[in-house]
């Protein structure tokens, strides 16, 4: 087991660095293949891990080697497989596989093709070292191993100014978020003495219920940086000037559940500390709203998804703060293959435009890429919530859980969320798919995507759909490490009534989408964008513009301020003024080197007199100093 | 019996002189002149202090100083007489091969 | 008392000739002056019982350095005027501040007072004899060396003011520019 789980971690990183070998070679499919071979092995020997745990087997715990020995810390490079692990695990490589493969052909014509396999390579292992590590600070290099990939990438077209903003952007906001983790990290050793999951967790309910708190916050700072949650979410939606491929892996799927992952793994943690639970909860439904109505107005086909994203990752933390962990993690494992299909699709869309991401200029292209659309209409779908698709049930199943705690406040804006979710998502797939053909008008000529391109979405298609009827079985297998959530009888009875009204909810927002000839269009009246409504949403709620008002201006002016004032007149004049110190004086004393002797003379004279009076002064050293005391007095 | 003091003193003044020359002279063969006198003053503060510790020392150093400034004329004004055939002058000022 | 006298007259002969060297314009006014201090000194070596370097100073100064000077003044085209440098405040202060200051590490040693002779003075020996013993017991190699580099100095001195004797200055300053 210990050689799987070895094979499963590292084979990521002989990808990476294999590709990484022919990084500044011209493109070699063999990169693409070998790399996708390997994640693929991941992918199997995580498979296999999972098996052994689903049959019953005990956790895989192993420490490779000492990592930090210092005084009373010991940190080992440890890792565990476990539930909840294991399931991370398998979502991750999974995704990373199709996406692997899918970027082959997405990237074909891509002059950092082999780089780009590296890249995407080191990220799946970074997020196999943040989901493995035994420990925070493994957990913590994992974190920072993603971001520093996620930067790679979304500025994979570094010589684009806006890639480059973006992932600075993107990198920045994480950096706010880490300090806030890694002083919670910093808590823990504190009050602990040990950053292993097991002595933490065993010790954590010894602490006093303040210290606990604390810890809780910092730690979810950190997890609201990760997966973009208010007021750390503007760079999401930027980062989609990344390669789609890299969209739907790390922006989906992936690294923005770490947030989710890390406070599903601290439950034990968070189960103490139910006020910020709640705080969670509530955040997480403002989010799920907040970006729902964002994604609704959009035109950039990314950014829709983008928002989505940011939605359900709101979804994730209501039911993660609401103590239902292992729904989370349900929503966690859906909610990827899902919306990792609709970025692929989108890719594909995006490929056949030309790079063109304006859903007003697209229109009835069914009619060229029928499998791109099947496939994402199986996406979008699932993303609604209809019956039997993977996110009715774990969708359906936070509703319930938000029903269940009286928190109807939060049930009622997931509910809304709930349609405007169905709304957006049909609005898309209808703006694309259907309706008029109105990229003639652009002169695009759109074509169906490589066919091994659709192939790899199968399996995410098929996951799409069939994953949430596996609702019991998983729940049979991570309530292992997760603690078990027991809904109420009056729920219980309910369930039938809620069900009915969430489905009718979606329903009534793929209908609008879908019949309303205004939305189906995109043809919509200047009053209707004129209202403060659309605008509003239209603009991002202007957080990006108050972010760059607030602090960016305002950071900007104090830089200029202490380039002009400090670095100029006080740093520069400094080192300037030694300069030219020394060159005043020598151009003050070149007249000692005239070369006329009867100067030099008088030079060595006067020298000799500074060596006399040097050396009477040394001399006398005890009378002078005895002198000068007296003088004092 | 005169004081050690007395000849010291005597001594500095006649180095003070020599140097005093140094410093203003712009004629070589002059430095050459307040070179001697320096030495001339050094051997008489050590030819005192020779007498009034009873020690031969001092008037040792006296004749190697007197050996060491006979060496030092013949040498110097040969070299100052080969200046003087090339430029025909013995002014300090003129002695400006280098410049600063 | 006498001594008194004679201390005082060489003294102040010495400094007012030494005075008339650095200041007079004319070289050979300079030489004479010199010539005399010289010997004045060589008088209060003999008031300092160092007979047989008094007698040194007379013969190899005096005698020697000096018909050096004078003979190398051959040379020289005294006549011509050299622009001295006027002495200014600075110069003077200088001069007398390191003065002073040699003055205070000259009577360091006997404020210390501590002093023992290395190699005394014999009572009823001439200071001759004494110099004799002395000179060719203990200071045996650095006499061999000073003798030698007397006769190093000589023939340079030889070499250097008898090389081209015969020619012409004007002829010599051609070749230089050439």
């Amino acid at each position: 087991m210990e050689t799987l789980l070895y094979v499963a971690l590292f084979a990521p990183l002989v990808g990476s660095l294999f590709a990484g070998i022919y990084g500044a070679s011209p493109k070699t499919l063999l990169t693409g293949i070998v790399t996708s071979a390997l994640i693929f092995t991941s992918f199997v020997a995580s498979l296999l891990l999972f098996l052994h745990l689903y049959s019953g087997g005990e956790r895989v715990h192993v420490e490779m080697m000492d990592w930090i020995m210092a005084g009373d810390l010991n940190v080992p490079f440890g890792f565990v497989v476990d539930q909840v692990s294991v399931t991370m695990m398998l979502v991750v490589t999974l995704v990373s596989t199709v996406v692997h493969i899918y970027s082959m052909g997405y990237m074909e014509k891509d002059k950092g093709f082999n780089r780009f396999f590296s890249y995407l390579s080191a990220f799946v292992f970074s997020m196999m070292v943040l989901v493995m590590s035994d420990n925070f600070l493994g957990l913590f290099i994992g974190w920072e191993g993603v971001g520093l990939c996620s930067w790679l990438l979304i500025g994979f077209w570094y010589h684009k100014e806006s890639a480059t903003w973006a992932a600075n952007e993107a990198f920045i906001m994480n950096r706010i978020a880490d300090l806030g983790m890694l002083i919670g990290i910093f808590l823990i050793y504190w009050n602990i003495g040990s950053l292993q999951y097991d002595v933490v967790f065993a010790n954590i309910s010894n602490l006093d219920i303040t210290i606990v708190t604390w810890i809780g916050i910092f730690l979810f700072i950190g997890a609201m940086g990760k997966s973009a949650q208010f007021p750390l979410h503007t760079w999401l939606a930027d980062a989609m000037e990344g390669p789609t491929p890299v969209s739907a892996l790390i922006h989906a799927a992936t690294m923005v559940t770490a947030g989710v992952y890390l406070v599903i793994r601290a439950n034990e943690l968070f189960f103490l500390i139910p006020d910020v639970g709640y705080f969670i909860a509530s955040l997480g439904a403002f989010v799920a709203m907040f970006a729902a109505t964002m994604a609704l107005v959009n035109r950039d086909i990314k950014r829709v998804i983008a928002y989505s994203t940011l939605s359900q990752l709101g979804y994730m933390f209501v039911a993660a703060g609401l103590g239902a962990y292992w729904i989370a993690l349900f929503h966690l494992v859906t909610h990827a293959f899902f919306k990792a299909l609709l970025f692929l699709g989108a890719g594909n869309v995006m490929h056949a435009m030309d790079d063109e991401l304006n859903i007003m200029k697209m229109g009835g292209m069914r009619k060229v890429m029928l499998g791109t659309a099947v496939l994402m209409l199986i996406a979008s779908v699932a993303l609604a919530g209809i019956y039997p698709f993977a996110g009715f049930f774990s969708k359906d199943k936070i509703l319930e859980v938000a029903f269940d705690g009286h928190h109807y406040i939060l049930w009622g804006t997931l509910w809304i969320t709930a349609g405007l979710t169905a709304f957006y998502s049909f609005r898309v797939v209808m703006l694309v798919f259907f309706g008029s053909e109105r990229y003639k008008d652009f002169g695009f000529h759109p074509h169906e995507a490589h066919s091994y391109m659709l192939w790899a979405m199968a399996p995410l298609a098929v996951l799409a759909i069939v994953a949430g009827l596996f609702e019991h079985q998983f729940f049979d297998f991570v309530h292992m490490v997760l603690p078990h959530y027991e809904f109420s009888e009056h729920t219980h009875h309910m369930v039938g009534q809620l069900i009915i009204v969430t489905t009718a909810i979606a329903v009534t927002g793929i209908a609008i989408a879908v019949f309303s000839n205004m939305f189906r269009e995109g043809l919509f009246s200047s009053a209707f964008r004129n209202n403060f409504l659309y605008k509003l949403f239209d603009n991002q709620y202007y957080i990006p513009k108050i972010y760059d008002e607030v602090f960016s201006k305002p950071y900007k002016e104090l830089s200029e301020v202490f380039w002009k004032q400090i670095d100029m007149k006080i740093v520069d004049a400094t080192v300037d003024g030694i300069a030219n110190t020394l060159y005043a004086t020598g151009e003050e004393t070149r007249g000692m080197q005239s070369g006329n002797l009867s100067y030099m003379l008088r030079w060595m004279v006067a020298g000799l007199l500074v060596l006399l009076v040097s050396a009477v002064a040394y001399t006398y050293s005890d009378v002078l100093l005895t002198l000068l005391q007296g003088v004092a007095k | 019996m005169i004081a050690m003091e007395h000849y010291i003193i005597l001594s500095t003044l006649l180095f003070a002189i020599g140097m005093y020359g140094v410093i203003i002279r712009k004629n070589l063969l002059m430095l050459f002149f307040a070179t001697e006198i320096m030495l001339n003053a050094v051997n008489v503060a050590l030819a005192a202090i020779s007498n009034y510790y009873g020690d031969l020392t001092g008037q040792m150093f006296a004749f190697f100083i007197v050996a060491i400034a006979a060496s030092e004329v013949a040498i110097g004004l040969g070299l100052l007489i080969i200046w003087f055939k090339r430029h025909g002058s013995i002014d300090l000022d003129t002695l400006k091969s280098m410049k600063g | 008392m006498i001594e008194l006298i004679a201390f005082y007259t060489f003294a102040f002969l010495t400094i007012a000739s030494f005075m008339v060297v650095v200041t007079s314009k004319n070289a050979l006014y300079s030489m004479s002056a010199l010539a005399s201090g010289m010997i004045l000194i060589s008088g209060l070596f003999f008031l300092l019982n160092a007979d047989f370097l008094g007698v040194v100073q007379l013969i190899v100064y005096t005698g020697a350095v000096i018909a050096l000077y004078a003979f190398a003044m051959i040379f020289f085209d005294t006549t011509k005027d050299i622009k001295e440098s006027k002495s200014s405040k600075m110069i003077f202060l200088l001069s007398a501040f390191s003065s002073i200051l040699l003055v205070l590490i000259m009577t360091m040693p006997m404020a210390s007072g501590e002093v023992s002779a290395l190699y005394p003075v014999h009572q009823g020996v001439g200071n001759a004899q004494d110099v004799g013993m002395v000179l060719f017991t203990k200071y045996l190699i650095p006499f061999e060396v000073a003798a030698v580099m007397l006769l190093v100095a000589m023939i340079g001195g030889i070499i250097m003011a008898g090389k081209k004797m015969d020619a012409n200055i004007n002829e010599m300053k051609e070749e230089l520019e050439k």
